[in-house]
């Protein structure tokens, strides 16, 4: 791809381009990635600032909107007269007669307009100032809007989701960030020195690699102490998940060191009399630090999956804290997401999230590799 | 090929122990022992029990004494006569509870094993074959969407669906009646009747990364020359793809067994414990909540030994195909 990329802009740019820009413009062909790019910094936009894209406080507790179904926003009302705007009508709550289950029906003789950044509840913006001010906001408080429904608290589904994309977000790249450090370390001492210290090391990889992830996330969660504060529990769920999450990048990292190794550069470079740390540091780790972003990016949908497995199965991180899986616990039997599908939106979510960093990773993969036709 | 496989046959051994010494750590690591968890659940029950009688269950279970010491013992159980230690919560020797586990948790591995292949073979020479068509786009697709579900959503999905649209209960791997039965033929035919699901959901998510691997390789043989001078000979198109690249395509296919096996056996973890499955993972779960360590030492190390058994024997597969490796 790089080769069409080098076709289409002028030949002598081309041949002053750095690496970074031949790279950029092999990415900007692969129009999937580009998608996913946007939808990648969207979600982190989200992820940053939770609580001007949340429209109600998701701790609040609704105990009149148990179970309450999702609304639906309407831009032409017909009902009132004729008029324009966003808005949505609440739902009535009336009860079957016969088998008591709740019905909700809406009621178009109310109708609520939606304030876009109107005044909602107050949060914070990076611990450093309070605001109340929101991207969406009801203008009756006392009549809140359900996008994505309620679960079986009142609590609002669509801002819990919005709130947890912090949590499950961040974790997928604090923890590929522990992994790549050791990764990095590891990997790059075991392919540099190569001899015994590389055959002890890949046999550790390998071991490392062939054992089943989850059982010893599930062991090593338990260990957890119940009663943790949250940022500890944060903080542990991540060293756990990286724990088995650096082997991959360590073998990446492994391979490009022995293949540089041998190259014409670096010994040049060592016949010059440079010191080791500057041959790493500054001679080889940029010849494939795009391998490793790509291998990166790969990696941290691996991890919000794991995160979401581990909190879905009450192992992960515990309510209070909201992340996508602990959202999706919620969804755990059957009676209770056959009540209220809805609770299965937090999934969409995670799907969202883990295809656009996949498609991604894959996009960068593919600019990086300057084989790639 | 004899000393090959005699070689790493012998790394098995360090492999095994280094497992066994991880499981009993990791069991260890919870603070406190089986009897505080214990005290802890009779006192939710307004039940009190003395210093006395803790010592006592302390002594009996071996709780007292050194962690080195607990392993050791441990072990000689297990090699000296294959007894894996009392199951504080059942009350009954764990190697009683797990064999049968074990067995279905293997059933279900090999099983998703052998559908992924199934899927990702053919579906991967096609997206080569017909590189950029329609079917090779929709099959990347797919495959991109395979990777992202949580298997456990899709299980959960797949439950509602049944249940909702269907009044069917899909957990499980027996009807109610054949649960407790001995093995005969008909319920080894319900027990098929009932893999279908989890086997499709793991799948869907382990097939997704295969096809790729296969598509890549295809790809990167069907231009070769051996492939058009077969071509110019007159080879009908299926018997040559069949007869040459396919075989070539083949190879990093079975390395990849090695990966694949304790992926599908760790997604089926997840899996099991949400359809209910009465393989080792629900019982595994329930086991490390309760701080029953002997019965969630003896499920961690039994399916870590199973993955290093199949990355043993993809390698051994590997070498029979490819003379290369072997000599290396």
């Amino acid at each position: 791809m790089v080769d069409i990329a080098i076709t289409n802009v002028q030949p002598d740019r081309a041949a002053v381009a750095s690496q970074w820009q031949l790279i950029w413009w092999a990415f900007k062909r692969h129009r999937l990635a580009m998608i996913s790019l946007f939808v990648t910094i969207a979600l982190y936009l989200v992820a940053l600032i939770p609580g001007f894209f949340a429209i109600n406080d998701p701790t609040l507790q609704n105990a009149r909107a148990t179970f309450h179904p999702p609304q639906r926003v309407h831009l032409i009302d017909t009902a009132n007269g004729f008029s324009l705007g966003l808005h949505y009508y609440p739902l009535k709550l009336t009860r079957d007669p016969e088998t008591l289950a709740a019905i909700f029906t809406e009621d178009t003789s109310r109708k609520i307009p939606i304030a876009l950044f109107g005044r909602g509840y107050e949060y914070s913006v990076f611990g450093l100032f309070n605001t109340t001010v929101h991207l969406v906001a009801s203008t009756d408080p006392s009549r809140p809007l359900f996008l994505f429904g309620a679960d079986r608290l009142g609590r609002d589904v669509f801002s819990r989701v919005v709130q947890g994309a912090q949590i499950s977000l961040s974790i997928g790249l604090v923890g590929v960030f522990i992994s790549l450090l050791l990764g990095v370390v590891l990997g790059g001492i075991s392919g540099y020195y190569g001899g015994r210290i590389d055959f002890v090391m890949q046999r550790v990889i390998d071991f490392v690699l062939s054992l089943p992830t989850i059982p010893i996330w599930l062991a090593m969660a338990a260990a957890l102490p119940q009663g943790w504060p949250a940022t500890m529990q944060y903080m542990m769920i991540t060293i756990i998940l990286s724990l088995t999450g650096w082997a991959q990048l360590a073998r990446v990292v492994r391979g490009r060191f022995l293949s540089l190794r041998t190259e014409e550069f670096v010994a040049a470079a060592r016949l010059d009399g440079v010191s080791e740390g500057r041959i790493i540091f500054r001679h080889m780790l940029p010849s494939f630090s795009s391998h490793i972003i790509a291998s990166v990016t790969l990696a941290v949908p691996a991890m919000i999956l794991a995160e979401t497995s581990l909190s879905f199965l009450g192992l992960g991180l515990q309510p209070p804290t909201i992340s996508w899986g602990v959202l999706l616990r919620e969804a755990q039997n059957i009676r209770s997401i056959a009540t209220a599908p809805w609770l299965f939106l937090p999934g969409i979510a995670v799907v969202i999230a883990v295809m656009a960093l996949n498609l991604l990773g894959d996009g960068l993969r593919d600019a990086a590799d300057p084989y790639n036709k | 090929m004899l000393k090959f496989i005699a070689k790493r046959l012998l790394w098995m051994i360090p492999s095994l122990f280094a497992v066994s010494f991880l499981a009993f750590v990791l069991i260890q690591l919870p603070p406190g022992d089986y009897v505080t968890t214990y005290i802890a659940t009779l006192a939710a029950s307004n039940e009190v029990i003395d210093q006395n009688t803790a010592a006592s269950l302390r002594e009996r279970f071996g709780l007292g004494d050194p962690m080195l010491v607990q392993y050791v013992k441990w072990m000689w159980g297990i090699l000296s006569r294959g007894d894996f230690g009392i199951s504080f919560e059942w009350q009954q020797p764990v190697s009683g509870l797990i064999w049968e586990r074990m067995a279905l948790t293997l059933v279900l591995a090999v099983a998703s094993l052998l559908a992924t292949w199934a899927i990702a073979l053919p579906i991967g020479v096609y997206s080569a074959v017909r590189k950029y068509s329609v079917g090779d786009y929709l099959f990347t697709a797919f495959s991109f969407f395979g990777l992202s579900v949580p298997s456990f959503l899709l299980a959960l999905l797949l439950m509602y669906v049944a249940a909702v649209e269907f009044g069917q209960d899909v957990g499980g791997l027996f009807s109610p009646e054949y649960e407790t039965a001995s093995w005969s033929i008909a319920k080894m035919l319900d027990l098929l009747g009932h893999l279908w699901l989890p086997v499709a959901i793991l799948a869907v998510s382990s097939t997704a990364s295969l096809i790729r691997v296969m598509r890549a390789n295809m790809l990167d043989e069907l231009p070769k020359p051996y492939v058009t001078t077969a071509r110019a000979k007159g080879l009908s198109e299926f018997r040559l793809l069949t007869k040459y690249p396919m075989r070539i395509a083949l190879n990093p296919f079975i390395s990849t067994i090695a990966w694949l096996l304790p992926n599908l056996i760790s997604g089926s973890v997840v899996v099991a414990i949400v359809l209910n499955l009465p393989t080792a993972a629900p019982l595994l779960l329930q086991s490390l909540m309760a701080q029953d360590m002997y019965l969630a030492g003896a499920f961690v190390l039994l399916i870590c030994a199973l993955t290093l058994i199949g990355s043993l024997i993809s390698d051994i597969l590997l070498a029979l195909v490819d003379p290369r490796i072997r000599l290396e």
